[in-house]
């Protein structure tokens, strides 16, 4: 415990990190997924393609992801845009096919409605297939985000500074109470992000909330 | 009026669900197309506001066909109302009524205030504006589902078995309704179902369809119960049954007529009263 006392500082500023470096990714992913996972919920046979090469991406271990990536986009190993687009494409990975199976799950009949009140295409997808497909959409992104809290560590394994540090330096110097202030604050990170989430989704859905309730 | 002049219809390489319809619809009255499901009655309404183009033939509004249109605007000058309303999940009822008013530009405030008088006009308390449509009973969603048609003040109204998925009760107030506000606004209506009664109930002119869209008879209401055009329509609008098989009785009191299973439905008066339809009010 006096380890953790004595370094609430290092704590806090690589928790601060740690967020910082998770939201990216989150974000990232989750915009390019969108018009992704539209593709697949379009195109029969896009969805085949694209779907069947986002659950191969997530299985190449984050670690080979830092290796593979710089050499094609010409940018350094040791870097921080490393690891975010690793994480991204991970984030994208999960997304897409969430995407896709939220736009599929959006009622038939209300698309319909939306068409034959007069719903242009665009602006029928932005302001009624995706606002309904929300739901869906965020219990994929709060897997992902677990996801992405959990894969930031490996990031430190380049040099990249988060709470990985604390797993890296106490396994090192044989501090257990490090390692241990790691996994807890990588938790609450996590948790944080998630709260974060639900709480958005209810301000941004607050139809999606169980019906016969009074609207307010 | 809306004139379909030998329209047919095939989806893809299947089979022509719509062969050579064609049909008159008077404008300011109400015309329902009635038919058993799969006989095209759904896909010929659609055809009015281009949810579905034809295969061949034309669909014309006023002299003008309506492939000269741009689809989502000819939509918005139309009002739809789907079966259990098809309202968007996501819009409070206030905003569900203003949609069309929205997609033409109308400011919020105008359209919300439009959307409120709209509830009074089809019998909802403005207190449930701000309800989402999950937390409205079936009734009062197609109800507003019939604000929402009537929010740019469309002349036509086209209803796509409105009242399909609603209890009885429910079904036999909001057709009062229609028949009210129909009275009241003078659209010109087109109304699909497949319930028969449904269609005597509120048609000035019955469509029976056939598979194809193959029109069997057309005519109104008593034309088509005094003379039907063949088995298939006595049988389908059941005037050999129920209620419409009527044989008069002489009791002491007076002659009542009698359905086919020996209920008595009504007391035959002498002189015969002009007919007129029922006063539907309601809360």
């Amino acid at each position: 415990m006096n380890w953790v006392l004595d370094n609430l500082d290092l704590i806090g500023r690589l928790s601060l990190e740690h967020l910082r470096l998770s939201i990216t990714p989150i974000l990232a992913g989750l915009l390019i997924a969108i018009p992704l996972g539209w593709l697949a919920h379009r195109y029969r046979l896009a969805r085949g393609a694209l779907l069947t090469s986002a659950g191969l991406l997530y299985t190449i271990p984050s670690l080979a992801l830092f290796v593979i990536i710089p050499p094609i986009l010409g940018i350094s190993y040791l870097s921080e845009l490393n690891v975010t687009i690793a994480l991204t494409l991970f984030v994208i990975a999960i997304m897409a096919r969430s995407v896709a199976d939220a736009l599929d799950s959006v009622d038939g009949n209300v698309r319909q409605s939306a068409v034959a009140v007069g719903y242009g295409a665009l602006r029928r997808f932005f302001t009624v297939d995706l606002p309904l497909a929300g739901p869906v959409i965020l219990s994929g992104l709060r897997v992902a985000a677990a996801s992405t809290v959990s894969l930031v560590t490996v990031g430190i394994l380049i040099g990249v500074e988060s709470l990985g540090y604390l797993f890296t330096n106490g396994y090192q110097r044989r501090i257990v109470e490090e390692i241990f202030s790691g996994v807890v604050m990588v938790m609450l990170v996590a948790l944080l992000i998630d709260l974060a989430l639900v709480a958005l989704g209810r301000l941004a859905m607050p139809w999606a909330r169980r019906p016969g309730r009074a609207a307010r | 009026m809306i004139e379909f002049t030998s329209v047919s219809k095939r989806f893809g390489d299947g089979p022509l669900v719509i062969e050579d319809f064609s049909l008159v619809i008077p404008a300011h009255k109400t015309t329902v197309l009635v038919g058993s499901s799969g006989c095209g009655k759904t896909t010929l309404l659609r055809m009015i506001n281009r949810m579905v183009d034809p295969s061949s033939g034309t669909v014309e509004i006023d002299g003008t066909s309506v492939l000269e249109r741009d689809p989502v605007a000819l939509r918005r000058s139309i009002g739809y109302v789907l079966q259990s309303g098809g309202l968007l999940p996501h819009l409070r009822v206030v905003d569900n009524v203003a949609t069309v008013p929205r997609l033409n530009g109308v400011s919020r405030a105008d359209a919300r205030a439009r959307a409120l008088e709209l509830l009074d006009t089809v019998g909802l308390d403005r207190s449930l504006a701000s309800r989402y449509p999950a937390q409205l009973s079936g009734g009062q969603q197609q109800r507003v589902g019939v604000a929402r048609a009537l929010a740019s003040d469309p002349n036509i109204l086209l209803m796509d078995e409105p009242f399909g998925a609603v209890d009885p009760i429910v079904r036999a107030e909001l057709q009062q309704e229609t028949i009210r506000l129909q009275r009241e606004l003078d659209k010109t209506v087109v109304f699909v179902t497949h319930d028969i009664d449904e269609a005597f109930l509120l048609a000035d002119q019955v469509v029976i369809l056939e598979k194809g869209g193959r029109i069997v008879q057309k005519g109104s209401p008593s034309e088509i119960i005094e003379n039907p055009a063949n088995d298939f329509v006595a049988s389908f609008i059941g005037v050999d049954r129920g209620a419409r098989a009527l044989t008069i009785k002489q009791t002491p009191h007076g002659r009542v007529l009698v359905d086919d299973a020996g209920r008595t439905q009504g007391v035959l008066v002498e002189e015969s009263a002009p007919a007129r339809r029922s006063e539907g009010s309601l809360p």
